[in-house]
């Protein structure tokens, strides 16, 4: 099995589940309703667990680095995370709609992985299901009731689609290695998954009364998948890797 | 700004807007009610009452009970009922059952079959 390919694989999975899981995570206490805070906190515990289980294959089959050292004690340019993750939560219709876009593209993902040749990521989509599913009910719904809500909801829902559209494509954007990893049945490539996504979205977003922009008219934000980053990449890393940086070889 | 207002790192205090308070204005949800939440641990058994969550309607009553009551431990399912679906009897009408707890001859522990059930066993070898 091509591990260089598999490598790229999961780390950009990984990549995306931490820093979405941690974005998400800066809601916690100041989320719209108590429950709801609760809800989006745990989805986020959620993505940070499924960055742990991916960075764990890599690091007990793949000779990588320990998951700690790999999420805290990496450059900015050793992530392959898609600028979508990366963007701060702005007003929660943006952390809604990202949800939303990212979390559907998640779930088709895994399930195209629940066939892989590579068996702990088949075990491993397998597991996450049903985590996932709830995922993509609450996105849904939320998209739904806001979408419906008054005039300012479906229009704060509507521009917060638009603008995170573009950065939603660049979740699809190719690694060097795409062609091993369809030619080893490891993954089916992210044009197939792409196709599905867009099939799974647009009737959910054109139900709630919203459109759906123009994949060609987007100006895709590509970069993230070969460590080229947004600004608040940074930031966010500053943050998130303060106390391990600060002593790495500490024991916790 | 003014004296009663407080200013909370948690904008959902601020959202109040609790120095209306004192003109009998106070902000309410409108758009959300309550809704009793029942957790059922495992196919088969009871559902139990859990607590309350706030929600539109009830299937997102179901999706802030999934993350609010089950987050922990087993869960086989969730049920949830508008509150105003509940109906109580006065809670002065609570001495309705004060002598209830004395009537040990309700308890089926009060039953003294073990003995029978075992005589019965040691008769027919079981």
């Amino acid at each position: 099995m091509n591990t260089t390919a598999l490598k790229e694989l999961l780390y950009k999975m990984a990549d995306d589940a931490l820093i979405i899981g941690h974005r998400n995570s800066e809601w916690t206490g100041i989320g719209p309703m108590l429950e709801e805070d609760l809800a989006f906190s745990s989805m986020a515990q959620d993505k940070i667990g499924h960055a742990l289980a991916l960075y764990k294959i890599l690091n007990e089959l793949l000779g990588e680095e320990s998951p700690d050292k790999i999420a805290f004690l990496r450059d900015e340019n050793k992530f392959k995370c898609c600028h979508l993750v990366e963007l701060p939560i702005g007003e929660y219709d943006f952390s809604l709609i990202r949800h939303f876009l990212f979390d559907h593209a998640e779930a088709i993902r895994y399930e195209m992985l629940s066939h892989s040749s590579f068996t702990p990521l088949a075990q491993l989509a397998k597991k996450v299901k049903g985590e996932i599913k709830y995922h993509t009910m609450h996105a849904d719904s939320f998209l739904k009731q806001l979408a419906k809500g008054n005039e300012e909801s479906k229009a704060r829902m509507q521009s917060a689609l638009n603008f995170a559209f573009p950065y939603a494509l660049g979740i699809f954007e190719k690694g060097d290695n795409e062609s091993e990893l369809i030619k080893e049945n490891i993954f089916a490539g992210e044009d197939e998954l792409k196709k599905q996504w867009l099939q799974k979205i647009r009737p959910i977003i054109e139900s709630a009364g919203l459109k759906l922009p123009k994949v060609e008219e987007s100006a895709i934000k590509y970069g993230g998948r070969k460590g080229f980053h947004t600004e608040h990449l940074k930031t966010l890393l500053d943050e998130m890797c303060e106390v391990t940086r600060l002593e790495p070889t500490a024991e916790w | 700004m003014s004296n009663n207002q407080i200013n909370s790192l948690d904008p959902r205090v601020n959202r109040l807007d609790l120095s209306r308070l004192k003109e009998g204005k106070v902000h309410t949800n409108t758009h959300l009610i309550t809704w009793e939440v029942f957790h059922l641990e495992k196919r088969g058994k009871q559902a139990v009452h859990v607590g309350v969550v706030h929600a539109p309607n009830p299937e997102m009553a179901l999706l802030m009970a999934k993350e609010t009551f089950g987050r922990r431990g087993k869960t086989a399912n969730l049920w949830v009922a508008k509150t105003s679906n509940v109906y109580t009897f006065n809670m002065q009408d609570e001495d309705m059952f004060e002598t209830t707890p004395e009537k040990t001859f309700r308890d089926p522990a009060a039953y003294r079959v073990r003995d029978r059930i075992e005589a019965y066993r040691e008769k027919h070898n079981l």
